[in-house]
């Protein structure tokens, strides 16, 4: 793409530097006090020649395929600007990916071709002015810092303020990340709810998003009343957490109150590994294992459960969660004061009093918090479910029959070809919406009390 | 610096001494070796503790006055790499006898410490929090009486008496200290053991404190260990003093504030170093 | 220094007691006497049977708690197991894969159709048919179409590019007879494994029917069937045939995706925390980032996603499937782990060194560039290293922004389409087939692998540059 732009403003950016440093070198040589060492004023021309290259160029990436799109399509024949959206974004589609290569091209319709190679040109033009304009930027800045040094010239100072500049916007590249989020999910959710209530979406029990391909289809409108998603994500998510607490806050206790230095060194890293195995290896393991598993032990005891049961993908995700709840709750319990230890078995209390009555009341908030950031982490998760959950959006709450979730629906909706302006389509960008307030409120309360409860013994 | 003990000259007729208790000591450490890892904290130390006495451990820092103090309700054995040799009893029971019980013993000789530590819980249960570890109630009203007696005792029922539910956290420093106290006499035991129990209370705190040890003294064997000799002065019967590891000359307290027989005791209470 | 007595003092009298209570010779009558404190045992409430009774069950309740601890660390730790061995029990056998001896006769007619031993000729050969023959001699009693068609169901469609492959390389062995390994097809595969059990109809695993499986064992017995290093796992990409699928093509879009994550995020990343933790006031909008970072850091993958989808495809109109956005997308998520553990390398820089630094007249700029910044470097690139350990595992937005599609090339650019190990697995992970079982598993073993090796490079890069201040 502008790999090669990318590679020439590189060298040009190191060219410049050092032609920089040279010329201030030079005027030192000639016996000029300089007020910044000569590197300064390298830095200085080759900060000026190279950022302000690099920001075009980055905002011509970003901003070429949207602007080649509305010429390609004010080119096209009248009769297909006037197309729906949802039909001129998916022509759209096409086209790019034939001017991509991606796809073969489609000869059987002229007005494709013609749009592609209009695409084409497009494309070829936008790179010749891309070099001529990122080149020319650069150039430019290069001829005025460098007429800027002089032995008077505060290099360094400049330097440091441009320094400072790139580090205040890299900081806000996190800020700018959640805008992003929160936009692109409004928005598209917006749109969705002015096809669909909000009301029906949150309180509807019946969910089926099939659009119909022909209008007159049974069940055309499609039901998107999200309460059995919810459900199936409560239900998934309590299993993991009913596995995951009791085990990761007793290993974190024993681990922490009654274990061995040295044992301690070996377990806990056991333990974390957990934690770095992929989501996809656990629900493939939940999926092949575990599923068939907890549905031959639910047979023996003569009880029907389903092949992909809530149980199995919850019990999965409950083992992925516990060295999460285990490490958050060491953390907590490891910051209770040991003066609290001491004061208790100072009275003669056992450790496991201490533990119980003492350790684990005062940790209480801390490890509230790291509940609910556990759950919330059970909430958000995806491949899990994608794989070892159901499609089928019952409202149960049986574990041992078949949920879905959230996320599922997420992934199922968008994943593969889509046109972008179904309500089937866009009820995804609704549900991430649901689930992103969710954890962030999750989220901000853990914080809350997390930040509380370290003043405390602070 | 001037002594406690100023008015009496050295030299002169020892003044009347304290009379002794007329019974066996409470505790009796023989040859006391005490190592962090290498180091060796505690030299060789033996000494007696006697019964209804404030005893008082004196040194400058570092000198393993506290150290000795956790020796003696094993509170050490948390610390990874600390090393025990000698003999201690209490009551004629071996206290690091692997035989015996180290919850018992704690239970026996109770602790207060340098920083009021009291519970995250409300005041009622920190004081009662001994008594239901240690099973020493049948039922809520016999537990409600030892929470009064203690906090009676500990001088802050009537601070305290209508508030039993809030916070023991949301007392005062000196109280969270009574707080504390009240916690360890709850439990009954025979020792008290206090590590510096004023070095973060203000005046009027401390002088309370200091009241209710003399108090207390009727009742249990008390060791403190403080930084200050005026307080040693004030509060005890018998004084030690550490140095280096070393226990350096054990005493009334008015022998020695008044007649040193250690050149380093002298040098420390007469404010040469510390 | 010292006047202390005799450090091996008798029992009966301290050494450091006799000096006060030589002192105190009168005043201290009781200090020598030890003996009677043995028959002295105090009526504490402590030492009570009734107490020593209550001991004994708080003991016991401490023994049941410590045993739940132990059941937690064991259930977590069984898991793992449980994990692990059920992945190498299925993924081990997918290294090697079983061949078939043939001798197959390179017809010039069917192997070179232009005869003229070009590539191109050779490239159009049918080759196919020459191992069919070479099948059909192996076994002449077989005749009719559908016991031909079972018979040639014992080779893999892929089986010929192995011969088509040797006689590229080597035009001179058109016209001669050769012996070849071919590879066979997923079922054989399956039954040389033992992943397939023998049925009384004499069939096995409901796929292959008893006469396939009489061939099978024949052609074992003679040795000419045989398991052999498979090498194709390692040089191919995606295939709907388990016996020819290969990782190539998902560690290269990996290679690729990660490259972008790491260009883009570890740079930002270490601006980010520089300014927040060297030079950034104490206002409104700096506690906006930081409590930004922390959410950010919490938010779903799946979320991270629908970002790429709504913002870097449809609104930038980047291309689908393409390992730049893929890693645009997990840059953006790794960002906050990148910014939390650079900012701890940071702060673990004494502020002894920035002192010195500035005492010598540096600027900020260069207190923190020159001084702080090369001292934290090891502990941000641990940091990013496992970052990048989670972006590599990271599954669900890859699947948002369309590299979830089947591709069998090997991807050659950024903008090419690509999937990545993880939705690899995750495709082969939705097949029934079993025999795309042992390959989900092995795919899954090489995951782990590059995963143990990333964090096992962050731990080397901690321990070496591990400082004590």
């Amino acid at each position: 793409m502008s790999l090669t732009l990318f590679f020439v403003l590189l060298g040009l950016t190191v060219a410049s530097f050092w032609v920089g440093r040279q010329h201030a070198v030079s005027l030192r040589n000639g016996g000029a006090r300089l007020h910044s060492l000569p590197s300064y004023h390298g830095t200085y021309v080759a900060l000026v020649c190279g950022l302000p290259a690099a920001l075009l160029l980055l905002a011509w990436i970003s901003a070429e395929g949207w602007m080649i799109r509305q010429f390609v399509i004010a080119g096209l024949p009248d009769e297909f600007k006037q197309l729906p959206d949802g039909e001129l974004a998916l022509l759209m589609t096409d086209v790019r990916n034939m001017a991509y290569g991606a796809v073969p091209l489609d000869t059987s319709r002229p007005h494709i071709v013609s749009a592609v190679e209009h695409y084409n040109r497009l494309r070829g033009l936008s790179k010749v002015l891309s070099w001529l304009v990122i080149l020319a930027v650069a150039i430019a800045g290069f001829v005025l810092a460098r007429r800027m040094i002089a032995p008077e010239f505060r290099a360094r100072n400049a330097v440091e303020r441009i320094l400072n500049v790139v580090l205040i916007i890299s900081s806000s590249l996190a800020v700018l990340t959640t805008i992003g989020i929160v936009l692109s999910l409004v928005f598209e959710a917006l749109r969705f709810f002015a096809r669909v209530p909000v009301t029906e979406f949150l309180f509807g029990l019946t969910w089926s998003p099939q659009t119909a391909i022909r209008a007159e289809q049974v069940g055309a409108s499609g039901a998107f009343g999200a309460v059995p998603l919810i459900v199936g994500t409560l239900v998934i998510s309590v299993i993991a957490m009913l596995v995951a607490v009791p085990v990761g806050l007793m290993a974190a206790v024993y681990m922490s109150e009654f274990m061995p230095g040295r044992i301690r060194a070996v377990v806990k890293p056991i333990l974390e590994i957990l934690a770095g195995i992929p989501t996809v290896v656990y629900g493939f393991f939940a999926a092949l294992t575990v599923a068939p598993l907890v549905q031959s032990i639910g047979m023996s005891l003569g009880l029907n459960v389903a092949s992909q049961s809530a149980l199995a993908a919850g019990v999965v995700m409950g083992i992925m969660i516990i060295p999460f709840v285990s490490s958050l709750s060491d953390d907590v319990i490891n910051a209770v004061p040991q003066s609290l230890r001491e004061g208790s078995y100072g009275l003669g209390a056992t450790q496991a009093e201490t533990i119980r009555l003492v350790l684990l009341p005062a940790a209480l908030p801390g490890i509230v918090a790291s509940v609910i950031l556990a759950f919330s982490r059970a909430l958000g998760e995806t491949m899990i479910v994608v794989m070892a959950a159901g499609l089928a959006a019952n409202l149960t709450i049986n574990p041992l029959e078949s949920v879905t979730t959230v996320t599922v629906h997420i992934a199922m909706l968008l994943v593969g070809d889509q046109e972008f302006d179904s309500a089937k389509t866009l009820s995804a960008f609704a549900l991430g919406l649901l689930l992103f307030v969710v954890t962030l409120g999750l989220n901000i309360i853990a914080q809350r009390v997390v930040k509380k409860y370290r003043e405390q013994y602070e | 610096m001037e002594t406690p003990f100023s008015s009496a000259q050295p030299g002169t007729a020892p003044p009347p001494a304290v009379p002794l208790p007329n019974e066996p000591p409470s505790i009796v450490a023989r040859n006391v070796n005490v190592w962090y890892g290498d180091k060796h904290a505690i030299k060789n130390v033996s000494i007696d503790i006697y019964r209804r006495q404030v005893t008082a451990f004196i040194g400058p820092s570092g000198c393993g006055k506290s150290t000795f103090l956790r020796v003696l309700n094993r509170m050490n054995d948390i610390i990874e790499g600390c090393r025990v040799t000698g003999k201690i009893t209490l009551d004629g029971d071996d206290i690091y006898d692997p035989r015996l019980d180290v919850v018992q013993l704690r239970a026996r000789v109770g602790m207060v410490f340098q920083k009021p530590n009291p519970f995250p819980k409300s005041i009622y249960d920190n004081v009662a929090y001994g008594p239901r570890i240690h099973g020493l109630t049948r039922s809520k009203k016999e537990l409600d009486e030892i929470v009064e007696k203690s906090l009676r005792r500990a001088a802050l029922w009537d601070e305290v008496k209508d508030r039993l539910d809030e916070p023991g956290t949301a007392l005062s420093g000196g109280q969270q200290q009574r707080l504390c106290i009240a916690r360890a006499i709850a439990v009954s035991p025979d020792v008290i053991l206090m590590d510096e129990p004023c070095s973060a209370l203000d005046p009027i705190a401390t002088a309370k404190i200091e009241e209710l040890m003399d108090e207390l003294r009727q009742d249990y064997t008390i060791i403190i260990v403080t930084h200050s000799m005026q307080q040693a002065a004030r509060v005890s019967q018998r004084t030690a003093f550490f140095h280096l590891g070393d226990l350096v000359e054990v005493g009334s307290t008015e022998q020695i504030f008044t007649r040193p027989q250690d050149r380093r005791t002298q040098d420390y209470i007469t404010g040469r170093f510390g | 220094m010292s006047n202390q007595p005799a450090k091996d003092g008798i029992p009966l009298r301290s050494p450091q007691d006799a000096a006060g209570a030589a002192a105190a010779a009168v005043a201290l009558p009781r200090e020598a006497v030890d003996e009677a404190v043995v028959a002295n045992r105090s009526a504490s409430r402590h030492t009570t049977a009734e107490a020593e009774k209550r001991l004994r069950r708080r003991y016991a309740a401490q023994r049941r708690f410590k045993a739940y601890g132990i059941t937690a660390i064991a259930i977590a730790v069984g898991a793992l197991l449980w994990l692990l061995i059920t992945l190498l029990a299925n993924g081990l056998s997918a290294f090697q894969q079983t061949y078939i001896r043939l001798e197959v006769t390179l017809d010039p007619a069917l192997v070179d159709p232009r005869g003229d031993r070009s590539e191109e000729s050779i490239r159009t050969g049918d080759f196919g048919g020459a191992i069919r023959q070479a099948l059909r001699e192996r076994f002449p009693d077989v005749v009719g179409r559908e016991r031909l068609r079972n018979l040639f169901g014992l080779l893999s469609s892929g089986a010929e590019f192995d011969v088509r492959d040797k006689v590229l390389a080597d035009p001179s062995l058109i016209g001669t007879k050769q012996t070849f390994w071919v590879l066979a097809s997923t079922d054989v595969d399956m039954l040389r494994k033992g992943f397939f059990e023998r049925q009384p109809d004499g069939g096995a695993g409901g796929r292959l029917n008893a006469e396939q499986v009489a061939w099978f064992d024949q052609l074992k017995a003679a040795g000419d069937l045989d398991l052999r290093f498979n090498k194709r796992f390692f040089t191919n990409a995606d295939s709907r045939e388990p016996e020819m699928v290969g990782i190539l093509g998902g560690v290269v879009g990996s290679f690729l995706t990660l490259s972008v994550c790491l260009v883009l995020c570890f740079p930002f990343g270490v601006a980010a925390a520089i300014y927040l933790e060297e030079f950034a006031p104490k206002n409104w909008f700096t506690d906006l980032i930081e409590v930004n970072i922390n959410n950010l850091a919490a938010v779903p993958s799946i979320i991270f996603g629908l970002l790429g989808l709504a913002v870097f495809l449809n609104f930038f109109g980047m291309p689908r499937s393409a390992p730049l956005v893929g890693g645009i997308v997990l840059a953006l998520m790794s960002l906050p782990t990148i910014i939390i553990a650079s900012r701890a390398a940071l702060r673990a820089v004494p502020p002894s060194i920035r002192e010195a630094a500035y005492g010598l007249g540096a600027s900020k700029m260069q207190v923190v560039l020159h001084h702080v910044l090369p001292l934290g470097l090891p502990g941000m690139m641990t940091g990013s290293i496992i970052a990048m350990a989670q972006a590599l595992g990271e599954t669900a937005p890859l699947l948002m922004i369309g590299m979830v599609a089947f591709i069998v090339g090997i991807p050659k650019g950024l903008t090419d389409s690509a999937t990545v190990l993880p939705v690899q697995i995750f495709m082969w992970a939705d097949n029934p087939e079993r025999g795309f079982v042992e390959k989900t598993s092995a795919a899954i073993l090489v995951l782990l692998a590059f995963l143990l090796t990333m964090n096992a490079i962050a731990i080397f890069l901690r321990k070496k540059f591990e400082r004590r201040w």
